[in-house]
């Protein structure tokens, strides 16, 4: 088993817009998702959702800026850890994972050898 | 001694091992090496060894097994000395094998070595990777080809071209992009990307973007074989077929593309007894396989060639089965090169004018800016019809597009022409 990140991406200008109806919804597809995964035989290692990137604070040095790192259109609105078998696995279990008004990245976790 | 002991005949035995072979041999010490860069330093060393060892002991019955046991060994070898290594390393993923664990598979002087290359294709065309980069994994590791040449085929910089395969397998071990054959339901995307892989390798060798020759040999010969052995290895598969009727029949009229001053020819002036009767036929008895299954993309393109293959002359083409067959090609595979293509046989049905509009409608449309074949084929439309000086820049826009040095001759010869009138 290896680990992954699923990063999720979207456009925040249409989650603002989106009504509580369509919030109800995509915290219920959220919670479908966490059982998939454990469905798909992969494991659920965490996941968070973010504040939106308004609220963002990047330090490069030390200076200290109001903003994400960098501007996109999509931004990152949260991740899940995820550990499936191969990148096949992953990428299955990523097509399963809400993101209406964007989609998702998969980022391999770097295993740093022990000692 | 026996005649294959010859220093010059066990050069040309591992000569040809290695074209025949490499992908054989390295899927299989993959396997066992856990990792693609290990096993083709172990690969690389085998066929070192041959070298050595056939010149002392004579070329073996099966040189692919013998280089398989070698390449297979050296990696438990280098496995079992870096053990605590080992365990660090990003392995390559496979469900149920640990690598380097199966030893057995290895020490048995007789054993029959399964053929692993599918398992191989398969992840060099995954679609985490970028097709170019599916590509030269694709010659590297299954046809053997090295850096530089892979680089000088697709005209791109050697040193850009080595940051693109080591990036590429850095990928694959690093994501753990899996070492097995996609199950069921993945199957026809996964294959797809396969054949078209191969089927870009075919294009590339069969009209090169540049250089003095029409046809890169080398590289449609590798298409060829890759289409040979995926063909063998998965023979159910129509779109498998489909494409290695489609690259037969193509290359069956290599010969007859070029004059003898290396000038182009066109497929309505080539002498078709010249084509090469066994790639016609071999190509012919994969088309009539493929009328009991459901046709794709690639079968459709066969089915198309073959049209060509069979027709004694051009003007006697059945063109308006191969109008038929191009409108069943674009819903299969809705493609404006596709459109491009129905629209020259349109000419020979409805006339040039006709086809002009098809072609001024696709131009209009944007899709094909900077693809050579839309202007010449513009040009050769309005040629037919008399219109000289629109003919003319149009064969200037598609001298712009194209350094292959026998298609600029041809276009300067009919832009030339074009002029006088």
């Amino acid at each position: 088993m290896s680990e992954y990140l699923i990063l999720i991406y979207g456009d925040e200008q249409a989650y603002a817009a989106a009504d509580d109806a369509f919030a109800q919804q995509l915290m219920e597809a959220h919670n479908r998702f966490s059982e998939q995964v454990a469905e798909q035989g992969a494991k659920m290692v965490g996941g968070n959702a973010l504040q939106n990137t308004g609220t963002a604070t990047s330090v490069r040095g030390v200076v200290v800026t109001d903003g994400p790192f960098a501007e996109t259109k999509e931004a990152l609105g949260g991740y899940y850890l995820i550990e499936a078998n191969d990148l096949d696995h992953a990428l299955a279990i990523a097509k399963l994972c809400p993101a209406p008004f964007g989609g998702v990245e998969v980022r391999p976790i770097l295993d740093f050898p022990e000692g | 001694m026996t005649a294959a002991d010859r220093p010059a005949d066990v050069e040309a035995a591992v000569a040809d091992a290695h074209r025949r072979e490499w992908g054989f041999v390295l899927a299989a010490t993959v396997r066992v090496a856990g990792s693609v860069d290990l096993a083709e330093e172990c690969v690389q060393d085998a066929y070192g060894a041959a070298l050595d060892t056939w010149r002392r002991q004579g070329v073996p019955r099966s040189p692919g097994a013998w280089l398989t046991t070698t390449a297979r060994r050296r990696a438990l070898d280098v496995l079992r000395r870096e053990q605590t290594l080992r365990r660090k390393l990003p392995l390559l993923a496979e469900p149920g094998v640990t690598a380097g664990a199966d030893e057995a598979m290895v020490d048995r002087e007789d054993e029959v070595i399964t053929d692993e290359r599918l398992r191989l294709v398969f992840t060099c065309c995954h679609p985490a990777l970028a097709r170019e980069a599916q590509v030269a994994l694709t010659l590297r590791l299954l046809c053997g080809l090295t850096t530089a040449e892979i680089a000088a085929a697709f005209l791109v910089p050697e040193p850009t071209m080595a940051a693109r395969v080591t990036r590429a397998k850095k990928k694959i071990a690093a994501a753990h992009i899996p070492y097995r054959v996609p199950g069921s339901t993945e199957l026809p995307d996964r294959l797809d990307a396969v054949l078209t892989v191969l089927h870009l390798v075919f294009t590339t060798g069969h009209a090169a973007p540049g250089g003095a020759d029409l046809v890169r040999a080398d590289l449609v010969a590798r298409a060829l074989d890759l289409g040979r052995v995926l063909h063998a290895l998965m023979s159910d598969e129509p779109e498998v077929r489909g494409l290695l009727a489609l690259m037969l029949l193509t290359d069956s009229r290599r010969d007859t593309r070029v004059d003898a001053s290396g000038r182009l020819v066109l497929l309505a002036d080539q002498d078709r007894d010249r084509w090469d009767r066994a790639q016609v036929l071999e190509g012919l008895a994969l088309v009539r396989d493929l009328h009991h299954s459901r046709v794709g993309r690639f079968g459709l393109q066969a089915a198309i060639a073959a049209e060509h293959a069979v027709a004694p002359s051009y003007p006697e083409t059945r063109w308006g089965r191969v109008v038929a067959l191009y409108d069943a090609l674009l819903r299969e595979w809705p493609s404006p090169v596709v459109e491009l293509n129905r629209a020259v046989a349109l000419a020979e049905v409805a006339g040039p004018e006709a086809a002009l509009a098809e072609v001024d409608r696709l131009a209009a449309d944007g899709r094909l800016a900077g693809y050579r074949y839309l202007p010449a084929t513009r040009a050769d439309l309005l040629r037919r019809l008399g219109r000289s000086a629109e003919a003319a820049t149009a064969y200037d826009e598609a001298l712009a597009l194209t350094d292959n040095e026998a298609e600029r001759a041809f276009l300067t010869s009919r832009r030339d022409e074009a002029r006088r009138i």
